[in-house]
């Protein structure tokens, strides 16, 4: 059953360790480890992107690969850990749900997500088209780890993670964006990480602490 | 069935039987060179097994036929298991007879024995001890059972000798639900006989103990026969680990001599790297405590069950 080339088997296996790292994150509570995990699912990108690149001649993948390197394994990764230094977040809060309810919950979006997937699977043409159930399952679950998470670090590092995902998605489904929208989505998640960097500082300012809850309120307190 | 067929099961048998102390000892020793002290001989566990053999045994007032019956059962059961997984050859009278569901009844049977056994003389230790093993075992026992449906799954049988046979025909390649079910095999593996992540082998009176607390209440020839089937079921798991994932050396049916004096040195070889990876494993992670045992066996299902999913959509 493994007639594949190596760089398929190299792709897939790129796409299971995605998910694992998913997981991986869904559980993680220490703040650290999580902005480390996400350096990780970036490399792993970054070397799908290069597989895929190689394996049907596009230029422009090798670019997306580049900036996919120096934006979300080195820069945000940088500015994540600055940020908690300065704000002094190590590790998130209890979260709604235990560990292992959420893990549940975690294989049930899984399996779903394969449901979703496998008619789009069965109209793309692209040789990874088996992994678009994976990276459909890494977006939903990047969002339950930003619903689960109290603190507005871990949300944010989830929120990174779903665009992961959605790259990973697009990368297996017709072979990445085309240049300017991939271009434009990288200077939107800079930017905005930039301003939610600016965000952090206001909210605890406001409510001498992180977690989100305080939001929920919209009266101000007299 | 031809000769060397027969031949091959016998020697599996006696290296299971005569080879799990020494197993133990390899294990033993490695782990004490990593921990830098100076390490046990590799023969240890057979002189303690002597020695055992050689004392009266004493039993408790209250003690049940059960209580003298569990070793013999235990031993039984496990030497039976030894039979059954290909370590050497992959069609003999054995390992076809049952297959790798049948094969987890049996080491469920006995942890059943083991926990009556424990708690029939009505210590509070033993029934401690019994209780533990219990929840690790029905924690334990779903992982390893998806651990093996994954297996059958991409082989189409759920026959250890047939997984094996299927798996050294495949062209090598990268598997990645193989690779996740052999971390949760190899956590199974760890919590199942009571290593370092959930119980500390090294130990004989602590109050987290879990092994050791069900074989309190045993003496001489009794403890000796326990002690021996706990080895053996260590080197079970490694064989089981073997067969699942790295089958390669098997001999295979009606295969001569020549595939059987290939296969011996090899098994050899595979157990050495697996003992010292044992160790290596123990000594590296500290024991856990025994309430966040089920978040370890819960970490085990979940690589079982993602080996699975990733199977059904990837096709590898």
């Amino acid at each position: 059953m493994n007639n594949l080339t190596w760089d398929l088997q190299l792709l897939n296996a790129c796409a299971a360790l995605l998910l694992l790292l998913a997981f991986a994150m869904l559980s993680q509570r220490r703040i650290v480890t999580l902005v480390y995990l996400l350096a990780l699912q970036g490399a792993l990108l970054c070397v799908a992107t290069l597989l895929v690149a190689w394996r049907t001649g596009e230029s422009h993948l090798y670019v997306s690969a580049g900036l996919t390197l120096a934006l979300k394994v080195l820069f945000l990764p940088w500015l994540l850990n600055r940020l908690i230094r300065r704000l002094d977040v190590y590790w998130d809060t209890e979260s709604m749900l235990n560990t292992g309810g959420t893990m549940l919950i975690g294989v049930g979006i899984v399996i779903f997500s394969f449901g979703l997937a496998q008619p789009i699977s069965a109209l793309a043409s692209t040789a990874t088209r088996s992994s678009i159930g994976i990276a459909v399952a890494v977006i939903l679950l990047a969002f339950l780890t930003m619903i689960t998470r109290r603190k507005a670090m871990s949300q944010v590092i989830g929120f990174l993670s779903m665009e992961n995902g959605l790259f990973f998605g697009a990368m297996s489904a017709t072979y990445g964006m085309p240049m300017i929208v991939e271009l434009g989505v990288a200077l939107d998640v800079l930017v905005a990480m930039l301003v939610l960097g600016v965000f952090f500082f206001q909210i605890r300012e406001q409510f001498d602490s992180l977690d989100l809850h305080h939001l929920e309120s919209l009266k101000e307190q007299k | 069935m031809t000769a060397v067929d027969l031949l091959t099961q016998g020697l599996e048998i006696a290296a299971a039987v005569l080879g799990a102390p020494l197993f133990v000892g390899w294990i033993n020793q490695c782990r004490a060179w990593l921990q830098n002290k100076s390490a046990p001989s590799i023969l240890q566990p057979y002189r303690m097994i002597r020695k055992l053999f050689l004392k009266d045994a004493v039993l408790a007032h209250d003690a049940s036929p059960l209580f003298r019956m569990a070793p013999y059962v235990v031993f039984g059961t496990m030497a039976l298991a030894a039979a059954v997984i290909p370590s050497m050859g992959m069609r003999l009278p054995f390992t076809v007879a049952a297959d790798a569901i049948a094969l987890v009844g049996l080491l469920a049977t006995a942890r059943v024995f083991m926990a009556l056994a424990a708690m029939d003389i009505g210590t509070a230790f033993g029934t401690l001890g019994a209780r533990r093993e219990m929840m690790i075992g029905f924690l334990a026992e779903p992982a390893l059972l998806m651990v093996i449906l994954v297996a059958s799954l991409i082989s189409t049988t759920t026959s250890l000798a047939g997984i094996s046979e299927f798996t050294t025909s495949q062209a090598l390649g990268i598997y990645p639900s193989l690779a996740f079910t052999a971390v949760a095999f190899t956590m199974v593996l760890l919590a199942e006989n009571a290593r370092i992540p959930v119980d500390n082998p090294a130990t004989h009176l602590e109050l987290t103990m879990i092994h050791e607390a069900m074989l309190l209440e045993y003496s001489a020839r009794h403890l000796a026969l326990m002690e021996w089937a706990a080895a053996l079921k260590l080197f079970n798991y490694a064989c089981i680990g073997f067969a699942l994932f790295a089958p390669w050396g098997l001999a295979s049916g009606g295969a001569g001599p020549a595939a059987l004096a290939l296969a011996v040195p090899l098994l050899a070889a595979k157990l050495a790297a697996a003992g010292a990876g044992l160790a290596l494993i123990e000594t590296v992670s500290a024991k856990l405590r025994v309430f966040r045992a089920p978040e370890f066996l819960a970490t085990a299902f979940l690589f079982a069950v993602l080996g699975m999913l990733v199977r059904l959509l990837l096709g590898t």
